[in-house]
């Protein structure tokens, strides 16, 4: 009897590895792991022999799995730095899609809040201390600015979230790009922390006169109004789907993906916005997952593209599809060029 | 004197003795396996410290074990880390725990063991065993959506206008801080303390108390000369399981004690504790002295639960003495 079982259970186990051929481990940032299920979900339906397996373990554990190899591909919301690439040659960056960070804010009576990039750098470096500030009231006339004192609110998690904020607040205020810097962790001048989106949320909600940053995708599916900011060409955008995607137009790509297209100089692009990216190797060890993977990364930037704005997620804009399409075609199956449109 | 006489042993006897022999075999089996179980407790905490200090190695590198320790400093960006304020927000929510936790769970545990009629006991007492139950990202949400805001608005500013003479209670009144981080500690080792407390009290013969209500005792004499200086050991030891959670908790504290890597005297400031920051930032450390940091905050960590437990025990060593002393 128990032979039987044994027997039953290796045939059934070996029936299950034939059946899924092929199976594509990735693991990484925790931001776009929605509309990756939904793509690998829906890409399933047009290849049923094909399953993915993503761990959306965080940016930094996506990195470390893709530098040891042992996933197929790892995802982040921040770009490699020199010296992790450095220890994972051959890794490229293919953005998938982009997401924006949102300003939101607790101040009663106040629906519209327009901010320019010096007093939000100003508000996160401590300088501007009330609501009521010369520089807050001329930003916004007519609207009712209390005598409160602002309470800053940031993420206490590492994130990538944190990481386009504070690229972008280096970026328009050299004070911030000299005391503070950018990054995924940050000593930040003033204010409380609060753990991921809901944290900041939290806090913000919470305490009266508090301003903090979140995710767009998160503001949208939470109904909170953020801040209009104020972009290089001095227009005051509300940040959506469609400003979002507008950052990365007029902006130049590298060749290696490696940007923040935060401060984007277009005239309807919000300016705190990036991309999320998908690491794969250059090179494709094995040959049938190379060319699936491949494949798949020609689908997201094409058909994969119309499933991201129902998931709040920015749409890729043209001019960056095109450019990926020249760089999905270097990529390689054990040193041999692959069809990436697919069969 | 018997002659020597070669013993025959009869066939029942020698199956009794194989059997016996192979009851022995059992015996030193059972007892490797003791073994085993009793040392994997020392092996485990051996392979967590030796993993911690391999990772935390790079960190050691870059700076001396002294100055990780006193220095406030923790700037990501410039790689330049302190653990002082991680120390500190961690001992100074801890005690603030201890010490409204064990008067509270004593006297809970009292009120039910010697005071309350006994229909009304699985009443208090099956709240209590809910309370333990419940999971503690749960208490982190409650802190932040009810505690914190009831702190800000009534609790902080009136021990600011009453106590504000003291350094402790100053500042602006943010509900997010220390205090909160305190307080949610007190109502997670509530449940720990106090059901321990009940049973170490269960334990007091009633001929003690009995003998002290005897001698003309009030019920709480009773409870005083009698009852507590029997358990004291036992409440100590509830004490210390509390302490032990409360310096390990990460979600509930990390919601409400503001995250912010600072030290200041008022307990309405926001700070930071040893397992929040490892919570908060090691997904997303790359660099490897940037996680080997956080793996050097464990082992601080560690360092602080094994010093406080020892001491503890000491403690419970000198009590018992001093009882055993003063009851000869």
């Amino acid at each position: 009897m128990k032979k039987k079982i044994v027997m039953l259970c290796i045939a059934l186990g070996g029936a299950a590895l034939a059946a899924d051929s092929l199976l594509i481990n990735g693991a990484g940032a925790t931001f776009p792991a929605p509309i990756y299920s939904k793509w690998f979900s829906e890409y399933n339906k047009l290849h049923p022999d094909l399953k993915f397996n993503y761990q959306p373990i965080g940016s930094g554990g996506g990195i470390k799995q893709i530098t040891e190899g042992t996933v197929d591909f790892g995802a982040s919301d921040a770009p490699m730095t020199e010296e992790e690439l450095s220890k994972a040659p051959g890794v490229v960056h293919i953005p998938t899609v982009m997401g924006a960070v949102v300003i939101i804010h607790n101040v009663a009576g106040l629906t519209e809040l327009k901010l320019s990039p010096e007093t939000l750098s100003a508000i996160y470096l401590g300088k501007i201390a009330k609501w009521n500030d010369p520089a807050l009231t001329k930003e916004n006339p007519g609207a009712k600015l209390p005598d409160q004192a602002i309470s800053v609110a940031h993420r206490s998690d590492g994130s990538g979230t944190t990481n386009i904020f504070t690229d972008y607040l280096a970026k328009v205020s050299p004070e911030w790009e000299k005391g503070v810097g950018a990054g995924k962790s940050v000593k930040w001048p003033v204010g409380i922390g609060g753990k991921g989106n809901e944290g900041v949320t939290g806090v913000v909600k919470q305490t009266p006169g508090a301003i903090g940053y979140v995710e767009l995708a998160y503001a949208n599916q939470n109904k909170l109004a953020p801040a209009l900011m104020k972009n290089k060409s001095g227009v005051y955008v509300a940040p959506n789907i469609k400003s979002t995607s507008a950052a990365a137009v007029g902006v130049t790509i590298p060749d290696d993906y490696r940007v923040f297209v935060t401060n984007s100089p277009t005239k309807d692009a919000y300016p705190i916005a990036g991309f999320t990216w998908l690491l794969v190797h250059k090179d494709q060890k094995d040959a049938a997952k190379g060319k699936a993977l491949i494949q798949f990364l020609w689908w997201a930037q094409h058909a994969g593209q119309q499933f991201a704005a129902p998931l709040d997620y920015a749409p890729l804009p043209e001019p960056v599809v095109k450019k990926v399409e020249t760089t999905l075609k270097t990529l390689t199956v054990q040193g041999k060029p692959v069809n990436v449109a697919g069969s | 004197m018997l002659p020597e006489a070669k013993i025959a042993i009869p066939r029942g006897e020698a199956r009794r003795l194989r059997a016996l022999r192979r009851v022995n075999v059992g015996d030193s089996s059972y007892n490797a396996l003791l073994w085993f179980f009793g040392g994997s407790v020392l092996v485990v905490a051996g392979v967590i410290v030796f993993g911690l200090w391999g990772t935390a190695s790079p960190a050691f590198r870059a700076t001396s074990v002294l100055s990780f320790i006193t220095s406030t400093n923790w700037d990501p960006v410039q790689e330049s880390f302190g653990a002082l304020p991680f120390i500190y927000g961690t001992l100074v929510t801890s005690a603030i725990a201890l010490l409204l936790a064990v008067p509270i769970g004593v006297g809970f545990a009292v009120f039910l063991v010697e005071m309350a009629p006994s229909p009304i006991r699985p009443i208090v007492s099956f709240p209590l065993e809910l309370l333990a139950a419940i999971p503690s990202v749960v208490y982190g949400l409650w802190g932040l959506f009810v505690m914190v805001p009831w702190l800000r608005s009534s609790v902080e500013p009136l021990l600011g206008s009453t106590l504000g003479f003291l350094p402790l209670f100053r500042g602006p009144p943010l509900g997010l801080g220390y205090l909160a981080g305190g307080l949610i500690l007190v109502v997670m080792i509530l449940p720990t303390i106090a059901s321990i407390s009940i049973e170490v009290l269960r334990t007091v013969p009633s001929s003690l108390r009995e003998a002290a209500l005897a001698l003309g005792a009030t019920r709480w004499e009773a409870i005083r000369v009698a009852s507590l200086p029997y358990s004291r050991t036992g409440i100590l030891g509830a004490a210390l399981l509390g302490l032990g959670r409360a310096l390990g908790e990460t979600m509930a504290v990390t919601m409400v004690i503001g995250n912010s890597p600072e030290i200041h005297a008022s307990l309405f400031a926001a700070g930071y504790s040893l397992p929040a920051v490892i919570a908060n930032e090691f997904a997303e450390a790359t660099s490897t002295v940037h996680t080997g940091v956080l793996a050097a905050l464990a082992l601080i960590l560690f360092g602080i639960t094994l010093l406080l437990n020892s001491v503890a025990r000491l403690l419970v060593r000198a009590v018992t003495k001093g009882y055993a002393k003063a009851s000869t």
